[in-house]
């Protein structure tokens, strides 16, 4: 009996996902032993033309990480889905968006305009931009088409499990992959990670406060952290209440607030509203300007609240050009 | 779940979801009721027992599926029901308005307002006021969201047939 | 998720039944078109229409369709759910389903009573049905929770209204708790000579009431005490009572009133209170003869030996009993009631708010509750009507309207001045023989025997002249009017400003609520209308209920009243706390909060949010953990809940989801 196929693809990510596959040091061997891997760019040298000539479901699973905002993201993720049983949103990326899903809060316009004219370290005084079609002597050259906003991989295909994080934890990947291997799969649509918040698993859980009022908010570069001690309990921002577990704790044991990288639990629709809606209950005021004066210790909302995840939030994008914004942030 | 479809300028009727509170705003507008005092038709009341069951998820929602306004009414600060929800309502509120701002949604879209259950004229005058506002700021443009919007509950499948049969011509 | 989780009691089979409510509904939207409308939409089995879906007819339309179509969820678009929700409630349960899958559509309140426009009434109304149709789906069967209720009542306030209460409630056997501020009850009442209409002597009806408040071994009467703290709900309250030290140990002053006698002042010098400062006590004293209790009281404020600590302290000598106490300090008192009962009273319009009728400025000028003590036999004067000057007045006036239907103060109108006045008229008439004057702007005399008692008065010979008072001068113009007060006003019978000269006026002030109304209502949570009043729960229905279940109220506190009216409120109040604790339980909204607990990160959000502590951590499981008898279901905590662990039966996430998009589907 031949090894089931299987497949890896990245969008628009950084490559860390790949990284994290890597990760899983030798048992990747076993993985490799127990599963054909029919495509894979980043680690071996594969061509489109090898996933285009697989039969419709060959693959049993394909992993996709990364975001999607180009028609080639798009193209690749329609054609992996095709040939695959499986489909695996792999990575906080393809899951909920990402860090680079931010780019939502601008626009193609204002981005292709930084990026290629006004960027510090632009010199291009013919304001030269790529160009989707371009006739040369030798013929029609083609670049793919940079879209309006990021999405996610399930805005684009659908998608039958998700591995989510920033990159996916080891175990979380291991787990999958056994599930996958054995066929002892949850209900479709889940994310393979616990249901359960990150509290559950943080070693700094006892030293958490029952009551806990947030006079002053804090951001990990104004203070001294102190090691043992609940981060929100100092006045940091730690989104752990809001977040899936799975990681082990992993940014805590470093020391720093998590971020949010694995998503909301089932049940929340918009992860990023659930957290804000637990840290604001937590402030220590009823005054509207004392509110507003901790308040003031979050600066970038959005980056805070969704971090990982604005295209999959119920907002999804910037409302507007984003010209007021800037002017809003520089003034 | 169906996004709104664009409309013309001209045409535009403000959409608005009003959260209010049981014992407080939702007893006023009741009253706005008893007392015959008309408002513009745009506000569409959900009830919740206290401003603090508010979660913003909610206001997300309904800008998501269509609402260019939302309007959250509970008890006067010191007044709530359950002592202290309002308070609640009113941090998780300054923090969504400037949550919206930096996601290019003017903070007008959003409002708070203390209503007591005596105060059916204030309904009425925040009814017709925040209608006018809306009216004003024009549509909300959201971006068209791709995919599906995951309910905290698997999706319904469509009614089956048994389920209809008893349904009156 | 199962079949069983996504839609409880299987398959949903919707009925939806739009009620005409007479014209109040069908006369803005087109009902018709919202059935019709409402047949459309996902699992709608029957959509029906009915002129009024609470009669019995309509309930019985419901109760036949759930059997027939086997129905298990139920909308009624009719009005507001805080009237109608239990009545519809009860027709699913008579029907053999569970009352909670049922969900109301305010479409009159909401409405039409609001839209001014058909066509928009009707697209509201169909949006908010559509609206429930989606939220219904989602319901769960619910169980109200059951609390036994303490056996106790707590009444606030001795005036007649507290007093009819409490002694109604302890008549049934139920314990009372009677707090008043004051030193004894009685309230303004006690202070009253006659009452109108039938001239009944106030003193003779109330103090065999006071008598029998001390008397009933059902009722602990706490005078000179004040509630400070309630906590808890309906059927539950925990009240703390603080009970001021009146330097007299209570249980043992017989009330002989010797220590009064003994006291080193020989004379009453002080201005009492209950006479408005009318007449004089002394530091040691007791309000008035018929107090109740009947026991003494030390002003502090007044009295040497707390002023100076020197005094020979005769009255200590005078008391037989050893009942004075100078040491004596406030106790606090902690009781448990399942029902309270808010008797506070108004005060009265204070007149120094209209400088131009010269209140504190001409002695003459009186307000109405200054004469009834004058007209009191047991009063300062001994019941003669004699001025400050001790002559006895010629002409008097009295002026209505003092602080009432004036959009200056107060607009509403005070119910009971033009009786008053008329009662006033007759007895300073009756003890004088003065011409009397009366200014008024209407005469409102509605109420049994209240116009025969107008019409009595005229035939009297009391003068009433229509028009508001503009000012009441001493600068004379005539010789006549040398030394007099000149009622200047524009008889508006005969148009035509007149200056009527008396020597005396009466301010007919109107009600008002107590000063510290805000702060009680503040403190047993409960709303005020507009002027500052008590808010009833429904102004017909429910009259003497407040929003906040288990709270009742009786007499002015609510609104201006007179006497029959405040005794018929605080024995419906009476009734309504019985029919409360004589059940023994009460049945609470299954609104309350709850944990998924295998969901729960134990991330301790919740715990602080609670403003009953019903929230609570786990130290083994690691977890939140809600008590649901201290839950009540504000929902704060579900908001809070970041990893959605936390929910609320009833509002439900996904129930609130159905219904914002619902209301947004625009049909």
């Amino acid at each position: 009996m031949s090894k089931p196929k299987v497949a890896f693809y990245w969008c628009a990510s950084c490559g860390g996902c790949e990284e994290a596959v890597v990760d899983l040091a030798e048992e990747i061997l076993q993985v490799v032993e127990a599963v054909e891997i029919a495509f894979w760019p980043v680690a071996l040298d594969f061509k489109r033309e090898d996933v285009e000539r697989l039969a419709d479901g060959e693959l049993a699973a394909a992993f996709i990480n990364g975001a999607i905002r180009t028609s080639e993201q798009a193209e690749m993720a329609h054609l992996l889905r095709s040939k695959a049983q499986v489909l695996i949103a792999f990575g906080s990326c393809s899951h909920m968006g990402g860090v680079p899903g931010l780019a939502n809060l601008f626009d193609r316009e204002e981005i292709l305009r930084y990026v290629y004219e006004e960027a510090p370290s632009v010199v291009n005084p013919q304001r030269v931009r790529p160009e989707e079609r371009i006739e040369v002597d030798e013929g029609m050259l083609t670049l793919p088409a940079f879209w309006e906003g990021v999405q996610t991989l399930d805005q684009t295909v659908e998608v039958d499990y998700y591995l989510p994080g920033c990159p996916p934890p080891v175990g979380l990947i291991r787990s999958a992959l056994q599930a996958l291997l054995t066929g002892n799969l949850p209900p479709k649509g889940s994310v393979l990670a616990p249901d359960v918040a990150l509290c559950a698993e943080c070693p700094r859980k006892p030293t958490k406060p029952e009551r806990l009022a947030l006079k002053e908010l804090k951001r990990p570069h104004q203070v001294l952290i102190d090691p043992e001690t609940c981060l929100l309990a100092q006045g940091l921002l730690c989104l752990g209440p809001a977040t899936r577990s799975g990681c082990g704790a992993a940014c805590i044991a470093g020391n720093m607030p998590c971020t949010g990288c694995l998503g909301p639990t089932s049940r929340v629709l918009d992860g990023g509203a659930k957290a804000l809606s637990a840290l604001a209950s937590l402030l220590d005021a009823t005054e509207e300007a004392e509110i507003e004066r901790i308040l003031a210790g979050i600066p970038d909302p959005v980056g805070l609240f969704y971090r990982y995840s604005l295209p999959a939030s119920l907002l999804h994008r910037r409302v507007g050009n984003g010209e007021r914004l800037r002017e809003g942030r520089s003034s | 779940m169906s996004e709104r479809p664009m409309e013309g300028e001209r045409s535009f009727e403000p959409r608005i979801v009003a959260f209010f509170c049981n014992w407080c705003t939702y007893t006023a507008a009741d009253l706005a009721g008893t007392a015959r005092m008309t408002y513009a038709p745009n506000i569409r009341i959900i009830r919740l027992m206290c401003s603090g069951r508010l979660d913003p998820q909610f206001v997300l929602a309904a800008f998501r599926h269509g609402a260019d306004g939302v309007l959250i009414g509970g008890c006067h600060p010191g007044d709530c029901h359950y002592q202290e929800g309002n308070y609640k309502a009113l941090r998780r509120y300054l923090l969504l308005k400037r949550l919206l701002r930096e996601m290019g949604i003017e903070e007008e879209r959003l409002r708070l307002e203390w209503i007591s259950a005596s105060e059916g004229d204030r309904v009425q005058k925040v009814a017709n006021e925040f209608t006018e506002t809306i009216r004003r700021l024009g549509p909300l443009r959201l971006a068209p969201r791709p995919g599906v919007i995951r309910l905290p509950v698997a999706a319904l499948p469509e009614p089956s047939p048994a389920a209809r049969e008893g349904a009156l011509p | 998720m199962r079949a069983h989780e996504i839609y409880p009691n299987g398959g949903p089979r919707i009925g939806v039944y739009v009620c005409h409510c007479g014209l109040n509904i069908a006369g803005k939207v087109d009902v018709h078109e919202v059935v019709e409308f409402a047949k459309t939409l996902p699992f709608v089995v029957v959509a029906r229409e009915y002129k009024f879906m609470c009669s019995d007819p309509g309930q019985e339309m419901i109760r036949e369709d759930i059997r027939e179509h086997r129905l298990n969820r139920v909308i009624v678009a009719s009005c507001s759910p805080l009237l109608h929700e239990a009545t519809f409630r009860r027709v699913l349960e008579q029907a053999g389903q569970n009352p909670f899958f049922f969900q109301m559509v305010n479409i009159r309140e909401h409405v039409s009573w609001v839209t001014e426009d058909p066509r928009e009434a009707t697209e509201k109304a169909k949006a908010l049905v559509a609206a429930a149709v989606r939220r219904v789906i989602f319901h769960e069967p619910l169980q109200r929770r059951r609390v036994p209720v303490k056996d106790h009542v707590l009444v606030v306030g001795g005036g007649i209204a507290g007093i009819h209460a409490a002694l109604t409630l302890a008549d049934a056997g139920k314990h009372v708790y009677l707090v008043e501020r004051e030193p004894t009850i009685g309230g303004h009442m006690a202070m009253f000579d006659k009452t109108f209409p039938t001239l009944d002597c106030a003193a003779c009806i109330l103090t065999p009431k006071m008598s029998a408040v001390a008397a009933h071994p059902n009722i602990t009467l706490w005078t000179y005490s004040e509630v400070i703290q309630v906590e808890g709900f309906v059927g539950n309250f925990r009240v703390r009572v603080r009970r001021k030290p009146r330097y007299v140990i209570e249980e043992l002053c017989v009330g002989c009133l010797q220590c009064i006698d003994a006291c080193v002042y020989k004379d009453a010098r002080f201005p009492d209170e209950f006479n408005l400062g009318l007449g004089k006590r002394k530091p040691i004293y007791i309000p008035f003869p018929q107090a109740t209790p009947r026991v003494v009281l030390i002003d502090p404020e007044t009295c040497i030996w707390f002023k100076t600590g020197k005094c020979k302290r005769t009255c200590l000598e005078a008391c037989e009993r050893k009942a004075i106490d100078f040491e004596q300090q406030e106790r606090i008192e902690e009781i448990e009631v399942g029902a309270i009962i808010l008797a506070t009273g108004f005060k009265t319009f204070d007149a120094r708010r209209i400088p131009e009728y010269g209140y504190g400025k001409y002695p003459n000028v009186y307000t109405a509750l200054e004469v009834e003590r004058l007209v009191n036999a047991a009063g300062p004067t001994g019941g003669e009507v004699r001025l400050r000057d001790g002559r006895v007045p010629k002409r008097v006036g009295i002026i209505h309207c003092v602080g009432s239907r004036d959009e200056r103060f107060n607009r509403y109108c005070s119910r009971v001045c033009c009786m008053y006045s008329l009662k006033l008229a007759h007895l300073i008439k009756e003890r004088t023989g003065a011409e009397v004057y009366n200014f008024y702007i209407d005469m409102r005399t509605p109420g049994k025997g209240y116009e025969e008692f107008y019409d009595r008065l005229l035939q009297e010979g009391v003068h009433f002249i229509r028009g508001r008072v503009a000012e009441v001068t001493d600068w004379a113009i005539t010789p006549e009017e040398e030394g007099k007060l000149i009622i200047r006003v524009e008889d508006t019978l005969i148009g035509v400003v007149r200056r009527i000269p008396v020597d005396m006026v009466v301010l007919a002030v109107g009600l008002e609520p107590q000063p510290d109304a805000e702060e009680v209502r503040r403190m047993f949570n409960i709303s005020c209308s507009k002027e500052g009043f008590f808010l009833e729960r429904h102004p017909k229905l429910a009259p003497v209920s407040t929003f906040t279940d288990g709270i009742f109220l009786a007499g002015a506190c609510q609104g201006p009243k007179d006497i029959p009216d405040s005794v018929a409120q605080a024995g419906a109040a009476a009734a309504e706390a019985l029919a409360l604790i004589d059940k023994g339980y009460v049945e609470l909204e299954p609104n309350t909060a709850y944990i998924v607990e295998e969901l729960c990160s134990g991330c301790k959000t919740c715990i602080s949010l609670c403003p009953y502590n019903a929230i609570s951590f786990d130290e083994v499981r690691a977890i939140a953990v809600i008590n649901e008898a201290l839950c009540k279901g504000c929902g704060t905590c579900v908001a809070a809940c970041p990893s959605g662990a936390a929910r609320q039966h009833l509002f439900e996430d996904a129930q609130i989801f159905q219904e914002i998009e619902g209301v947004l589907a625009y049909v």
